[in-house]
């Protein structure tokens, strides 16, 4: 059997597999289901400042081939995530990475600085989620505002920092290239596509944010071709996402460019979708004589 | 993956599925259910309706793209169960009511068998469907007395006073009412919850409760809440 192993930027990952944010809390809940240190990393569910209790009313909807939802960053605080899932994490022989959100760029940055001493090498700045009304994507919207809040969470950290976009953009590459040379190490994308249901019935709107955020299957092909746009702008590693389910939907991601992928809507289509993705990305590394990922990294 | 026994139809749009398999699961708990390979994305959370040896029923209604296709399964056809999941109903004892509206006495089948079965001082069960009876038949062997509502209000016909313990579940508002009526009184008062869900185990909060006690989650915190946590007194004053 092939390994996967899989260099991105000065980190290495045992197999280019990581959980999204957002769909695998803090790794407890699938722990329960399966070894999770069989995967290559796991990404935290967003981070604040201060406890956030999320979007009331209805939270997730289905599309064909996809799903909307609007949680709306509900999390413990980056008190609450040191206290209880920290240590958890740091027990895990997997990748951690701490996704950090805000609505200032100072919450950001002190977010940053509180989880700076845990052992974990990565932080992944969104700047890309829809489903809260101030910051958030607005952040990673134009490249001006992304070059200024990377800029200063750059000064904040010394940990790897990875960006993640959003498609909700007219140039994303323009906006990978302000993250890098504001100082971001790596780029992750795509956060979730900006869109909205109607019940027709009540002549309501589904959600009570008015809009969510679009994923799944529904959505990899807009990912694919951005993942593909931004690994031609810049130079640094990308961890690719949007409705990644198989091996080889993860294998198209690392040809178009990205080092590592994300897995988010599919854990929720087959719990097991992590270590099953593995699985079929070694099994196509045999079968196709594919000696290491980095072969076959960005070759299209 | 495992093997559907039977798929009958109750009434319109209401059906009863047993499928074989020993499984594990206690009153109120759910499982996610996939008929299906990849979509709809997200499987279908149903409560245990019963449990025998080698067999799982779940009563279900067709409300959307997933519980059609289930709906179309046959008797031989496979179905996924991923579960049990969830935070059931708590032991009882005592004089002890069950009350269901319409689809929500699919929980209360298990509940009734296993509380009868611990030998209650007293079981009665209320049962409340919008149209027709769609299934108190399947309730006559675990209770002392059987009471159906058509058309209604279920939550008239008790006086949660006579009861220690009353386990509900059906629309929100029969649950609301029925925990303010039980205020005050001897009764203490749980009911399950039915959330949109998409992991199942807790990870994903997008089936969030919110509670007297902040946000939990339906399906691991819940389904089966204390009422007054959920629908509490100074929510009637605001």
């Amino acid at each position: 059997m092939s390994s996967s192993k899989v260099d991105f930027g000065k980190l290495s990952f045992k197999n280019p597999v990581v959980m999204a944010s957002g769909t695998f809390g803090f790794g407890k809940e699938y722990g329960e289901i399966y070894d999770v240190s069989k995967l290559g990393g796991i990404s935290t569910k967003g981070i604040t400042l201060e406890k956030r209790a999320g979007n009331k009313g209805i939270r997730v909807w289905e599309t064909p081939s996809g799903m909307m939802n609007s949680v709306g960053l509900e999390n413990p605080g980056v008190q609450g995530f040191l206290e209880d899932e920290a240590r958890h994490l740091s027990e895990l022989d997997t990748r951690v990475i701490v996704n950090v959100s805000g609505s200032r760029t100072e919450d950001y940055a002190e977010t940053v600085k509180r989880i700076e001493t845990t052992p974990f090498d990565i932080v992944e700045l969104n700047i890309s989620c829809p489903n809260v009304k101030s910051g958030g994507m607005a952040f990673g919207t134009n490249a001006d505002s992304a070059y200024g809040i990377v800029s200063e969470i750059r000064k904040s950290t010394h940990k790897m920092l990875m960006v993640k976009l959003s498609p909700n953009v007219g140039d994303i590459a323009e906006i990978a290239s302000a993250c890098v040379s504001a100082g971001a190490d790596a780029i992750s994308l795509i956060n979730t596509v900006q869109a909205m249901a109607v019940d027709i019935y009540s002549r309501k709107i589904i959600f009570d944010n008015t809009y969510a955020g679009l994923s799944g299957p529904a959505v990899r092909p807009i990912a694919l071709r951005m993942v593909h746009q931004v690994a031609k702008a810049v130079d640094v590693p990308i961890m690719g996402m949007g409705g990644i389910t198989s091996g080889e939907d993860a294998i198209s991601f690392i040809m178009a460019g990205a080092s590592c992928v994300q897995i988010g809507t599919a854990n929720f289509m087959d719990l097991r979708a992590g270590i099953r993705i593995v699985d079929e990305i070694e099994a196509f590394m045999d079968r196709e004589n594919v000696k290491t990922i980095s072969q076959i990294t960005g070759i299209l | 993956m495992s093997k559907i026994l039977y798929n009958n139809r109750l009434a319109e749009n209401i059906y009863e599925i047993g499928v074989e398999g020993s499984f594990k699961g206690a009153m109120g708990q759910f499982y996610m259910v996939r008929a299906w390979e990849e979509y709809p994305v997200l499987s279908r959370p149903l409560s245990i309706h019963d449990l025998e040896e080698g067999k799982i029923v779940f009563l279900y209604r067709v409300c959307g793209e997933g519980t059609k296709i289930i709906s179309r399964k046959k008797a031989g056809d496979e179905i996924s169960l991923e579960g049990p999941y969830g935070n059931g109903f708590p032991t009882a004892k005592g004089r002890i009511a069950l009350v269901g509206g319409g689809l929500g006495t699919a929980p209360l089948r298990l509940a009734a068998k296993t509380i009868w079965n611990l030998n209650p001082e007293k079981l009665d069960i209320y049962l409340g469907y919008a149209q027709e009876d769609i299934n108190s038949n399947r309730f006559s062997k675990y209770a002392d007395s059987i009471n159906i509502d058509i058309g209604g209000y279920v939550t008239d016909m008790l006086d949660p006073s006579d009861y220690d313990i009353i386990f509900a579940c059906g629309p929100e508002p029969m649950m609301e009412v029925l925990t303010r009526k039980a205020q005050g009184t001897s009764a203490k008062i749980f009911i399950s919850m039915e959330k949109r869900m998409a992991c199942g185990i807790g990870a994903c909060l997008v089936c969030t409760c919110s509670t007297k006690y902040g946000n939990k989650k339906t399906c691991k915190d819940g389904p089966v809440f204390a009422g007054e946590d959920v629908f509490p007194d100074e929510l009637k004053q605001g």
